[in-house]
């Protein structure tokens, strides 16, 4: 019996290469491809191949049964499909499903989207809606809620109001002779001469320190696909980015929601006046590592946000130097007409020290938010500037996606090319800025509420951590419903920007006029 | 063949260890061998067999996984991995090497950034910067690859000049309107006029809901958008093909989704049925790729023709049963001329009552009312979740407040837009006339069409050989001799070699004896050899 069972595996190959196969016929039984395996010179290939082989299409099994698994486990939808026939039976298939759910219709959303949907919305976004929806009016609703979370410069309105008022209809139809200009298919990275206008505007406000290149920029439809954008280039799906914290806490959406990238939040500390430290950014690197997640860049603000404070030329350089060691890039979205000038600290851009010194120029991009910077939020149109010739190209394939509008462009392109207003309107933007702030600070410092120093955008960082308790992040969420409910004033608070220290908030000031500071700072009052 | 002495001394130990093994003589047969192969005592002996299957297997094992490990990283960046691990040395050895340490791009968008190699943007870049002009550039390419309306530009034109100050600054109250943060999904009051003017194209009962609209900065993110919210990296969508050939960029680039073309005929004039629908669809899932979708363009680009109420009743039950969704691309709806009625999904959706989240239309003012400049998209849905996702993710394509303000009083004002939309497609009968009629005189057939800025017309005749090549050959030679810029059908994905997309809109009356002059000059130099 144990003959004729191994006869027929053993016979076909060993048969001429060894005549001693008769002897160990015993084993044979037990492991049919014994034979082969000692059969003679090719016994040990085969040997080692066959079980190679085996093990290799096991795993391969596995691999592939494993990964039909996750796509039906991901999403809920895929399993309606499978329930059908494949070949037909088309009505009943309807008739199931309609069975099962009514009406028979649940058309899936994809997994990117339901996630989207799921995220509640953090107290930033709950107070935005919030206060659009019961907005204050001095007159119409008095009893409303007071707007300072949004970062909207209002302070100087006027100003481009009457330059609209005189030059809207001049800088639409009366430069083209054919309006073709306008209505027709442009560049979808920007007219050329709106990018020439910006260059000009952007060496004006940096009074001539450095000139930016037109061909190096990109215009986009405001500050979020600008940086979505940037970040689509820069990384893939899976890959993070440093972002000193406490951050905008429009960023988490801007980048996270369609890149599918990570943010990894370098903590700031109001010890060190919530700077950025080499040493904290090494930290949150290396701990990435650790996570195995691979850091493409770090994204900066300047002046930070909510911050407010400059960043130094020491830290801009340390930055460099950081993302130099470890070959990774840097998006600094920088406020342009924001910052003011201060007798202690100038503002530094990064287009200033990457021109100056011998750094990578390749990896450093940088954001404005061309329209808020010139009191025009609504215009969006935001400015991608990169020395990196492949970020360029592709983001100027991308802009296809985040155009913006040819009427925005002419009429921002009359407006920077009259210097004489941009003059203006700097000049008189900054010291409105500047008294706002004092006057707003020095409200909130009356209260008991220290800012932090160095504010210089149009918000401002209190520490109210003394008026809340617990001293943790409910105890802030609790003074801020107390805040947007009782005192109906919306402030931003620190957990949402990811700050770790609790009881900071964000007032943005620049939305208010003078006269409803007392009545800001009388609310405010009431709740502390 | 020598044998050294420790390797025979421990070769007969193991023998002696597994005596009662019939080991010795076929041992001895093949000591030959051991040289080589210094396992094969083990091998042999009587844990061989298990011993020589696991360790190769092992060895096998560890190499895919070194494998593996190797190659994930450098997808992305390749000469960083090693020095990531090692954060202080890298540095310094990372200068060594390369001494500028080069900052990589994202793998995504390497392929982005390559040059355009489709005829469609070769030809587009081409007329871009050198367009004819009768006066100025007699010689340069005459753009007929852009689906752009300039046949009632004059219109526009006075309504703006007449309007624009009051529409844009709202009669001079206030600035505040426009300049400050508007939510990014549109104005309400744009929303509104939207779907008056959605309505009024349609030319039917069917009624649009403001709430279900979102506004986009043109078609193309809105089109992006639905494919976010309707399909993740990986999954599908069938589209009819011949299709436009800026699909490729807007639901592929980002979105990481695919489109499998769904292939029409020039033997049922293009149009789609169900069973290749089917056949398709049973392709991919064998595949192994997931469905989404499927995205229609009524009227169809680039042929022309316009779908048929049952067309679209069976795609409804089609995508019913496979459980599947629909973007419908009307952008065109506005633009038809023929005498064939235009049926909109949102019509079809109207009269059944079940199923409307699957649908979703996209609509946009760049064609039907000549503004593409503007920017200005619409997505309309019945589903809630994917309104609720593209209102969220219009914060990357949001369109600017002036061109809302100015929009808004153009489509308020509803006479202008009565007698313009009859005017418009007037004008586009006409052309479309002229065009064709030309087109025929110098032997070139065209598809009947009844819709959109173009025509779809059979070269097939005038290509040698009959393949794509043959028609690049020619596109080439209408591009470079005969200076017009064309669509070939192989940019829009047509199984057919010879077919090209000829938009006869961004030409004047005058232009036709010119274009057809420069096509003829091409098709004889085509004919004259043979």
């Amino acid at each position: 019996m144990k003959q004729h069972l191994q006869n027929p595996t053993k016979n076909p190959p060993p048969t001429t290469t060894s005549g001693s196969t008769g002897v160990v016929t015993d084993m044979r039984v037990i492991v049919p491809l014994q034979g082969v395996v000692q059969g003679g010179g090719g016994g040990l290939i085969l040997g080692s191949i066959i079980p190679c082989a085996l093990f290799y299409f096991f795993q391969l099994y596995l691999k592939s049964k494993n990964r039909s698994g996750d796509d039906s486990a991901a999403p809920p939808p895929p399993q309606l499909p499978e329930i059908e026939p494949p070949g037909g039976g088309l009505q009943r298939v309807q008739s199931v499903r309609s069975i099962w759910s009514p009406r028979g219709s649940n058309s899936q959303v994809s997994s990117r989207a339901s996630f989207v949907i799921k995220q509640v919305d953090n107290p930033y976004y709950v107070g935005l809606e919030k206060s659009c929806l019961d907005c204050y009016d001095e007159v119409c609703n008095p009893g409303g809620i007071i707007q300072l979370g949004f970062d909207e410069n209002k302070l100087s309105l006027d100003v481009v109001q009457d330059w609209l008022m005189a030059h809207t209809k001049c800088s639409i139809v009366c430069q083209d002779l054919q309006m073709n200009g306008i209505t027709a298919y442009h560049p979808f990275d920007g007219l050329s001469e709106l990018k020439m206008a910006v260059a000009g505007f952007m060496s004006q406000v940096m009074e001539g320190r450095v000139l930016f290149d037109p061909s190096q920029m990109n215009l986009t439809s405001g500050v979020s696909p600008a940086i979505e954008m940037l970040v689509f280039c820069l990384a893939d799906l899976g890959n993070a980015f440093l972002v000193p914290s406490p951050y905008s806490p429009d960023l988490d959406r801007d980048i996270k929601w369609r890149t599918g990238v990570e943010i990894i939040p370098v903590p700031c500390r109001s010890s060190d006046n919530f700077s950025l430290s080499t040493a904290s950014l090494n930290r949150a690197y290396n701990q990435a590592k650790k996570r195995g997640l691979k850091v493409q860049g770090v994204i900066v603000s300047n002046p930070s946000n909510p911050v407010g404070n400059l960043l130094t030329r020491e830290t801009l350089y340390n930055l460099l130097d950081f993302a130099t060691e470890k070959n990774i890039h840097v998006i600094a979205n920088e406020t342009l007409v924001g910052p003011i000038d201060d007798k202690n600290q100038e503002f530094v851009s990064m287009a200033e020290i990457i021109n100056s010194e011998e750094y990578d120029r390749k990896r450093v991009h940088i954001v404005y938010g061309l329209s808020k910077d010139i009191s025009l939020p609504g215009f969006k149109v935001g400015v991608v500037y990169s020395f990196n010739q492949t970020v360029l190209q592709a983001s100027k394939k991308l802009m296809r996606f985040s155009s913006v509008s040819s009427l925005s462009q002419r009429l921002l392109v009359s407006m920077f090319n009259d210097s004489r207003f941009v003059r203006e309107f700097i000049k008189i933007n900054r010291e409105r800025v500047e008294r706002m702030s004092d006057l707003f600070v020095g409200g909130l410092k009356e209260l008991g509420i220290k800012c932090m120093k160095s504010s210089r955008g149009s918000y401002c960082w209190a520490d109210m951590s003394g008026f809340i308790r617990p001293y943790s992040e409910k105890g802030e969420l609790e003074l801020w419903e107390k805040l947007l409910n009782v005192a109906k004033i919306n402030a931003t608070p620190g957990s949402c920007c990811h700050c770790i220290e609790p009881g900071w908030f964000r007032f943005c000031f620049a939305s208010l006029t003078e006269k409803q500071v007392p009545l800001v700072m009388e609310r405010i009052r009431e709740v502390l | 063949m020598t044998q050294t002495g420790p390797r025979r001394l421990r070769n007969s130990a193991l023998d002696d260890d597994s005596q009662p093994q019939p080991q010795p003589q076929p041992s001895s047969s093949t000591t030959g061998m051991r040289l080589i192969v210094p396992l094969q005592g083990i091998v042999q002996g009587r844990g061989g067999l298990i011993l020589g299957s696991v360790i190769p297997c092992a060895m096998f094992y560890f190499l895919q996984f070194y494998l593996k490990r190797r190659r994930s990283p450098p997808a992305s960046n390749p000469p960083s991995p090693g020095n990531l691990t090692d954060l202080s040395r890298s540095a310094s050895r990372s200068n060594l090497l390369l001494p500028r340490g080069r900052p990589h791009v994202s793998s995504r968008v390497s392929s982005i950034a390559k040059a355009n190699d489709s005829p469609y943007y070769i030809g587009l870049d081409k007329a871009t910067s050198d367009p004819y002009d009768r006066l100025c550039n007699p010689g340069g390419v005459v753009q007929l690859g852009l689906a752009e309306n300039r046949l009632t530009l004059d219109l526009i034109e006075n309504w703006i000049t007449n309007n624009l100050n009051e529409s844009i600054l709202g009669g001079g109250l206030s600035v505040s309107g426009i300049v400050t943060y508007q939510p990014h999904d549109g104005m309400p009051e744009l929303k509104l006029a939207m779907a008056g003017l959605m309505s009024q194209v349609v030319g039917k009962t069917v009624t649009f809901n403001p709430s279900q609209i979102v506004l986009t900065s043109g078609a193309t993110p809105a089109i992006e958008i639905l494919c976010f919210a309707l399909a993740d990296q990986g999954n599908t969508f069938l589209i009819p093909a011949p299709y436009y050939p800026g699909f490729d960029r807007d639901m592929k680039w980002r979105t990481g989704v695919e489109l499998i073309p769904v292939h029409c005929r020039s033997s049922d004039n293009f149009t789609l049925s169900i069973p290749v629908l089917e056949q398709a669809f049973n392709q991919a899932r064998k595949r192994g790729q997931k469905v989404k979708g499927i995205l229609l363009s009524n009227p169809s680009n680039p042929v022309g023709n316009l779908m048929t109420r049952e067309t679209l009743l069976s795609l409804l039950d089609f995508a019913r049963e496979k459980n599947i969704h629909i973007i419908s691309d009307e952008i065109f709806s506005g633009s038809t001329f023929g005498d064939e009625e235009f049926v909109s999904m949102a019509e079809i959706i109207d009269s059944e009552d079940a199923d409307k989240d699957r649908v979703h239309i996209v609509y946009g003012l760049s064609k039907d009312l000549s503004l593409p400049g503007f920017r200005v998209g619409v997505i309309y849905s019945y589903n809630e979740n994917v309104l609720t996702v593209a209102r969220k993710m219009t914060r990357f394509s949001s369109v600017s407040a002036p061109t809302q303000r100015l929009v808004t009083s153009m489509l308020s004002d509803t006479t202008f837009i009565k007698s313009y939309t009859e005017r418009n497609r007037e004008r586009l009968r006409t052309m479309y006339d002229l065009f064709v009629d030309g087109l025929k005189e110098l032997g070139i057939g065209c598809t009947k069409s009844s819709g959109g800025l173009y025509c779809w017309c059979d070269m097939s005749g005038l290509i040698r050989p009959y393949n794509e090549k043959g028609e690049l050959d020619l596109w080439d030679k209408l591009l470079n001799v005969g200076k017009i810029n064309i669509t070939p059908g192989s940019s829009c994905h047509c199984i057919e070699p010879g077919w090209f997309r000829c938009c006869f809109t961004t030409l004047d009356e005058n232009d036709i004896p010119v274009v057809m002059e420069r096509i003829r000059l091409v098709v004889e130099a085509c004919k004259s050899p043979a």
